[in-house]
């Protein structure tokens, strides 16, 4: 067994005590790691195991089975594009051409400044605004190539701040 | 709110909270509009009220006047200055984004809402505002009545179930009264569970969303009644992940609730308890399959389990359990409250009731009409609707979502009701309408179908995990003219061992769009895709 990353391990330690006792854990488990650290760390897979009694396969079959858990970490925004029928029909496949090119990454992929990673989605319940983007925990709809690049120039400029 | 102001009288203004209204800006223009109050000198408070469901005006401002409230939308920043400027605090109706009072807006006005009653009126987390509008009168009734006449009433009404496979709610709660978990056999105390599945994953439906965002109280009322009909004490909210402002929403109103006695070990003091926890996907649609959802809640991988047994008798952890969509739950307090014969009323045939449809998709105006079954699709998309948002001519309708057929022109005159739209082959599902114009490519829709199956499907039966991606290639030799008429019979050859060999709609129903394609529209499939587009260039 790897040594977890001593920094993450806290975290991982913390959030399963909280959660453990609850019926059917390992959904809440997986969703607040990912919260707190952006993904689940391959390593912390023999943690939650040992403390939920299950085997490394349990663990790692759940992991792998949801689009929304991630072994990697993210860039900083998470950009999630509607690949679904709604947003189909008002050009979400010319958008998500459109966004692949711009941000010059495939789907799970992160751009170079680590500023984005791109990520498909199945709806996002905005179907009447189509088509949809999400930007971490925002919708934004009726969203157009131009409003895509201007979307993700003020992503950037808000890191330069910050930066 | 500032006292110090010159003008004494508040005025209200209502900008939605809702999903929609947020993509398109209302958090930024609720900002904008308290500053240019203040500026102006004007008193005014603001309500983060659900949406009305008329997505195309989102975001709906309303203003709140002695004749009732005014609507204006879709409101933009720029459109500030001139609202203020043509005084819409004092009701005046001259901008161009006036809509005249909200309740006469005609699409709304002609809907019979019975679940969505309430959306948009108020502040979803306001359990004041939702007692005032009738809100848990059915959980009153209810906490009078034994189970069996909980369930009874809910027979009576003829509700269906709203997920999209329309088995019969009162059946379904029937079984779970009666059943006995494997503990009371052993005579400990039995444990039942009721579980709401809010995976909304269906492309062009927005209903539940809106119930959990617009009147979430409704949802934990119906949850709770079906705890008191069958006698479980704990809930479970299924929410897709994907909702995050109607996660935000739920938490805030079962915190209200619980804070309040609505929930919780003592329900309105009647010493009844029920408990609610709301759960999230991951980003699975298959999970919106309730043994899958089950599954998942467990927290394990979302597999479909074969069936019997029922989850009504060996449920969630192996005990009896309710599994209803979000919508079958939220007709339950009206229900309750004004009798299952008045809910009855609504329909036609075996179709009883109202179902909320949602337009969406390449339509002018989008949104939520809830209305008795047995409109046809064409008023919806005609009257409702008022034809497609680009101005083409629509082409093709994908009633029920992802897993049911494509409609040609011809068949839009079909009421819609479970057994007419079964009667032509095709569903309606969960009440969603995707419109498309005359620019869609059939073979590419077909074809995304089969993508779609082999990006969801939970992997148990072959045909499903492999027929999908088998079913992508076909279609790919298809539009690019090799072999084509030996092709096109093993696409159908495929599509029929899909439908006989899955267990559940994921393998079963994913062939249902792609055989609607080809047949009723085969001309998308008779030639080479690049000459096709070469043409319709030169």
């Amino acid at each position: 067994m790897t040594a977890v990353n001593e920094q993450l391990l806290p975290v991982v330690t913390e959030v399963i005590a909280g959660l453990k006792h609850k019926p059917g854990a390992l959904l809440p488990i997986l969703h607040e790691i990912q919260n707190r650290l952006g993904y689940i760390p391959p390593d912390v897979v023999p943690v939650i195991a040992e403390s939920l009694n299950q085997s490394r396969a349990d663990i790692h079959g759940v992991i792998s089975f949801y689009h929304q858990f991630r072994t990697t970490a993210p860039g900083k925004h998470t950009v999630e594009v509607c690949r679904a029928e709604a947003c189909q029909a008002m050009g979400a496949r010319q958008l998500e051409a459109h966004a692949k090119a711009t941000l010059g990454v495939d789907y799970h992929g992160t751009t170079g400044d680590k500023n984005v990673t791109l990520e498909e989605v199945y709806c996002l319940g905005n179907c009447a605004c189509s088509p949809s983007i999400r930007i971490d925990d925002e919708i934004v709809g009726r969203v157009t190539p131009e409003k895509f690049d201007q979307l993700i120039d003020e992503l950037r400029s808000q890191t330069l701040e910050v930066l | 709110m500032t006292s110090s102001m010159t003008k004494s009288s508040v005025t209200t203004i209502y900008i939605p909270r809702d999903t929609t209204a947020l993509a398109m800006g209302a958090d930024r223009l609720a900002t904008e509009i308290a500053a240019e109050a203040a500026n102006r000198g004007e008193s005014v408070e603001i309500i983060r009220n659900g949406s009305r469901g008329l997505f195309w005006l989102e975001p709906l401002v309303e203003v709140e006047t002695t004749s009732g409230r005014i609507a204006y939308g879709p409101v933009e920043s720029r459109d500030i200055d001139s609202l203020f400027d043509q005084a819409f605090l004092s009701g005046e109706t001259t901008h161009p984004l006036c809509q005249g009072l909200t309740e006469e807006i005609p699409y709304l006005k002609k809907q019979q809402r019975l679940t969505f009653a309430r959306a948009g009126i108020t502040d979803p987390v306001s359990l004041e505002a939702y007692q005032q509008l009738d809100g848990f009168n059915g959980l009153k009734k209810a906490l009078q009545m034994d189970g069996q006449s909980i369930v009874d009433e809910v027979k009576t009404s003829g509700l269906r179930g709203r997920g999209g496979a329309a088995f019969p709610t009162g059946i379904k709660w029937q079984t779970v009264l009666d059943a006995k978990s494997a503990e009371a056999r052993d005579g400990k105390q039995d444990q039942k569970y009721i579980v709401c599945n809010a995976d909304e994953g269906d492309s062009g439906t927005f209903a539940d969303r809106m119930v959990m965002e617009a009147d979430p109280y409704m949802l934990i009322e119906g949850m709770t009644i079906a705890g008191l009909a069958v006698g479980a004490d704990q809930g479970y909210i299924y929410l897709r992940s994907e909702y995050p402002v109607a996660h935000q929403i739920l938490n805030e109103a079962i915190a209200k609730a619980e804070a309040a006695g609505f929930l919780g070990d003592n329900l309105l003091n009647s010493g009844k308890t029920f408990h609610l926890e709301v759960r999230l996907g991951a980003k699975a649609y298959i999970c919106g399959e309730e043994t899958s959802l089950l599954e998942s809640l467990e927290g394990k991988r979302g597999m479909v389990r074969s069936k019997p047994p029922l989850p009504a008798l060996v449920g969630l952890f192996g005990q009896p359990t309710i599994v209803n969509n979000v919508l079958s739950l939220a007709a339950i307090p009206y229900i309750l409250s004004q009798g299952g014969q008045a809910y009855a009323n609504y329909g036609m045939g075996r179709s009883l009731g109202t179902l909320p449809f949602q337009l969406a998709g390449n339509i002018k105006r989008g949104g939520l009409i809830e209305l008795a079954f047995g409109v046809t699709l064409r008023e919806l998309l005609e009257e409702y609707g008022g034809g497609t948002f680009s101005g083409q001519p629509m082409r093709a309708v994908q009633v029920g979502g992802p897993l049911c057929a494509y409609l040609p022109e011809s068949q839009w005159d079909t009421p819609m009701e479970y057994e007419s739209f079964q009667a032509i082959g095709a569903g309606l599902g969960h009440g969603g309408i995707v419109v498309f114009d005359n620019s869609v490519d059939m073979s590419e829709q077909a074809r995304f179908s089969m993508e779609f199956c082999v990006a969801e499907s939970c992997g148990k039966c072959t045909p499903c995990r492999i027929g999908s991606t088998r079913g992508v290639e076909v279609i790919d030799r298809i539009r690019n003219d090799e072999n084509r008429a030996a092709n096109m019979e093993l696409l159908d050859d495929l599509c029929e061992t899909m439908i006989d060999g899955s267990l559940c709609a994921m393998g079963g129903m994913t062939p249902f769009p792609v055989q609607s394609a080809v047949k009723y529209f085969p001309e998308d499939f008779n030639q080479p895709k690049q000459a096709a587009k070469g043409s319709a260039r030169s």
